[in-house]
């Protein structure tokens, strides 16, 4: 265990801020960009500002986009402050967890992927991490960024990349060829399924958040409505307040932010494994490998 | 004008209704799904966990149809009135 002097704690509580500012800018660019409305409403993304760009036109940065970057800087102080003084001998509480971190991510990449994917458990692990997070930016007021197709859809677009890439490791010629299985004409049929994974991934993700929201939006909605008509009688401002409101959103809360949320997190990882690992043609790579080794030694 | 208007908005809400028509499917594919993965570990509960991992799985792959028609209900219901109405303004404008 490393000595805790004062410069170590300095840093320790530099990285704390760091993992807790993100959110509080989130929460103070929302409260002051927020344009006044009345009531409960449902709506996209606010857009905060546009950059004029030299050829595209207009781009629009929403909180969306703000927000997943935060997060993304919310997990950066999150794993600095995980593996700060970190010892050979270990000890210390927080690189228990860093390392029990570490081997979850591994042992699950290991376990769904095989061996030859083992590179792959940081990328898993952190995209489990910024689906997750950006899921639970909701508790803290901050509009989800999972909620936001635009998001989403950029994920999926990288997985798909990824599938290709793998899918392309045997040469061109192989990935073409494997459109045309089994049979030659099913071939449009394969091209669809190949354009509807990354949508269906997208869409999953972006429905499951999106919905939540919506239906608790309804029910706070739809409880204040209730409780003016129901307890409208009551003197003064207690009439006024919304007293349904209180607890009972909370209670779908539970189910719709943190389990749903965390539960997308792992299902999009989790196909995102399967998906690279099932359309890398495992074998075929092993024999042209085995051929070309073979080949370089004939040369030689 | 009102009444085209009337004619648009209320259409768009039956259309997200039918829409969600699609949600029975994955009701009952999640529902068999679970049924299943009871059975299963009423059977063998040592392999609780891998039972739950792969029903959420599959799960989650039997809810894509359903979210497919809430996305479409979503706009449906929030994106398409407001741009139909828009559409028809433009139309009068120009007829008139």
């Amino acid at each position: 265990m490393t000595k805790r002097t004062a410069g170590f704690v300095a840093v320790d509580v530099l990285l704390i801020v760091l993992m807790i500012l993100p959110f509080a800018a989130g929460m103070v660019l929302k409260i002051l960009l927020t344009p006044p409305t009345q009531g409960i409403e449902i709506a996209g993304a606010l857009i905060y500002f546009t950059v004029k760009m030299p050829f595209m036109g207009d781009l629009p940065i929403t909180e969306s986009q703000t927000n997943s970057f935060f997060v993304v800087l919310s997990l950066l102080g999150l794993c600095l402050y995980l593996t700060h003084g970190i010892t050979a001998k270990g000890g210390s509480r927080r690189q228990l967890m860093a390392e029990w971190i570490v081997e979850q991510s591994e042992k699950l990449v290991h376990t769904n992927m095989g061996a030859y994917f083992s590179g792959f458990a940081p990328f898993i692990a952190g995209m489990m991490g910024l689906s997750a997070l950006s899921s639970l930016s909701s508790l803290m007021g901050l509009y989800p960024p999972t909620s936001d197709i635009n998001i989403v859809g950029g994920w999926a677009i990288l997985v798909f990349i990824l599938i290709t890439y793998y899918k392309c490791k045997c040469g061109p010629v192989q990935y073409l060829k494997s459109f045309a299985e089994p049979v030659a004409f099913l071939a449009p049929l394969n091209v669809i399924s190949e354009v509807a994974t990354p949508l269906s991934m997208a869409f999953r993700h972006y429905g499951n958040v999106l919905s939540g929201s919506v239906i608790s939006v309804l029910i706070a909605a739809a409880l204040a409505g209730l409780s003016n008509v129901l307890l409208g009688w009551l003197p003064g401002v207690l009439g006024e307040i919304p007293l349904l409101r209180i607890g009972i959103p909370a209670v779908l809360s539970l189910y719709f932010d943190i389990f749903s949320g965390l539960l997308q997190a792992f299902i999009f990882s989790m196909l995102t494994m399967l998906y690279v690992s099932g359309g890398f043609p495992a074998d075929l790579y092993e024999k042209r490998k085995a051929k070309k080794a073979a080949k370089r030694k004939a040369v030689k | 004008m009102e009444i085209a208007i009337g004619i648009i908005l209320g259409c768009c809400a039956l259309g997200a209704g039918m829409a969600m028509i699609a949600g029975i499917g994955p009701g009952i594919g999640e529902g068999n799904a679970v049924a299943k993965a009871c059975e299963a570990i009423g059977r063998q509960p040592e392999c609780q966990g891998q039972v739950t991992t792969t029903m959420l799985m599959g799960c989650a792959i039997a809810e894509t149809t359903g979210l497919y028609a809430l996305v479409i209900a979503i706009l449906l219901i929030f994106v398409a009135p407001k741009m139909l109405v828009k559409v028809l303004v433009e139309t009068m404008k120009g007829l008139s």
